[in-house]
């Protein structure tokens, strides 16, 4: 004759964590996927000068960086201590603008070509000089949208 | 009888993975690019010539030479006054003779207005940092930005920003800004 046994008291069986890891690993690969690197390296000093009204710039693929400084030590035996232009993943002049607008435009949709903004990511101890001789580069090139980057002043 | 391989302990893992996530959510900075958004005006190689002709009274004169000090309308001044000199210019709340006219415009939403002539010309020298170009700058925005604040809560009682965007438009409508930069000059030579 079948008896129940009965041993002891019952008990609440333990929670089985064994799905927590799983369950971070995935948030890991999430944030490892969607937040993105920057995609290129820096070639010249770039410390942005703050700014009280800054604005975001919004739709991140409709942002062209041109970053403005000093070369950085490895490259001023090569290229000097003048601040320099780098766009992309390299040194070019001012002349190379145009060409430079012109790929980025390629690159975009077609719907898209004229809202490109124009990041200037200019080092705050450069001279005005360079500046504008790349703001009159983008007139004549017809890139009209420009952004100043500048970071964000902590408020008082 | 073989012996029982006893369980690894697995309840570490999770504490493992979860320092990788807090230290991959740290060190990952979401950068969003900031700045001063500006449209360039377009390029004409024929206007140099003949620059358009305006009124003295319409124009602001912001004059920033190689050494990094501010002129407006040809008096040294501080940086930090060129904003309420701006909005002064601007709004010329007095109507006086020396500051710019008003021309009344028809506008949606705010029916007829008074749109301020006045002009800011933005002159910097070749030599001129950055950093204080920026500066001036910044401080036009922030002009520009309390003026259309204060349209904004004068008609909807809310600030610029919580306007949608056919009011914004309307705003700045009202509120044109208007800073010209003149062509770049070199009067500290070559730097």
């Amino acid at each position: 004759m079948a008896t129940f046994k009965r041993e002891g008291k019952k008990e609440v069986p333990s929670l089985s964590t064994s799905s927590l890891p799983d369950i971070v690993f995935m948030l890991l690969f999430f944030f490892m996927v969607t937040t993105t690197m920057r995609d290129v390296s820096l070639l010249v000093a770039n410390t942005m000068p703050q700014a009280s009204e800054t604005v975001k710039l919004e739709k991140k693929s409709l942002v062209s960086n041109i970053y403005v400084g000093k070369p950085n030590d490895q490259f001023q035996a090569a290229y000097g201590t003048e601040p320099r232009i780098q766009l992309n993943d390299k040194f070019a002049s001012v002349e190379e603008i145009q060409a430079f607008v012109a790929s980025e435009r390629e690159a975009r949709k077609e719907e898209d070509r004229n809202s490109i903004t124009n990041n200037l990511k200019v080092d705050r101890r450069v001279t005005m000089g360079i500046v504008t001789d790349i703001k009159q580069e983008l007139r004549k090139a017809n890139s009209l949208r420009v952004n100043y980057g500048s970071v964000k002043r902590p408020t008082r | 009888m073989a012996k029982k391989t006893p369980e690894i302990n697995a309840s570490s893992t999770a504490d493992i993975a979860f320092l990788l996530l807090t230290f991959f959510l740290m060190t990952t900075s979401m950068n969003v690019d900031s700045g001063l958004f500006r449209r360039l005006p377009p390029y004409q190689p024929d206007v140099e010539q003949n620059p358009p002709k305006y009124a003295k009274r319409n124009i602001l004169q912001v004059l920033v030479n190689r050494n990094n000090q501010l002129a407006i309308n040809g008096e040294i001044a501080d940086v930090s006054t060129l904003k309420d000199r701006t909005i002064e210019f601007i709004l010329n709340p007095e109507n006086r003779e020396d500051l710019p006219q008003k021309e009344t415009k028809t506008i949606d939403m705010f029916g007829p207005v008074e749109v301020s002539k006045g002009i800011v010309s933005l002159q910097s020298d070749k030599g001129t940092s950055y950093e204080m170009y920026i500066a001036v700058q910044d401080q036009l925005t922030a002009a520009y930005n309390e003026m259309r604040n204060m349209k904004a809560n004068e008609k909807w009682g809310k600030d610029f920003n919580d306007l949608s965007p056919e009011q914004q438009e309307a705003v700045r409508d009202v509120i044109p800004m208007a800073v010209s930069e003149a062509e770049p000059k070199n009067i500290g030579g070559n730097k």
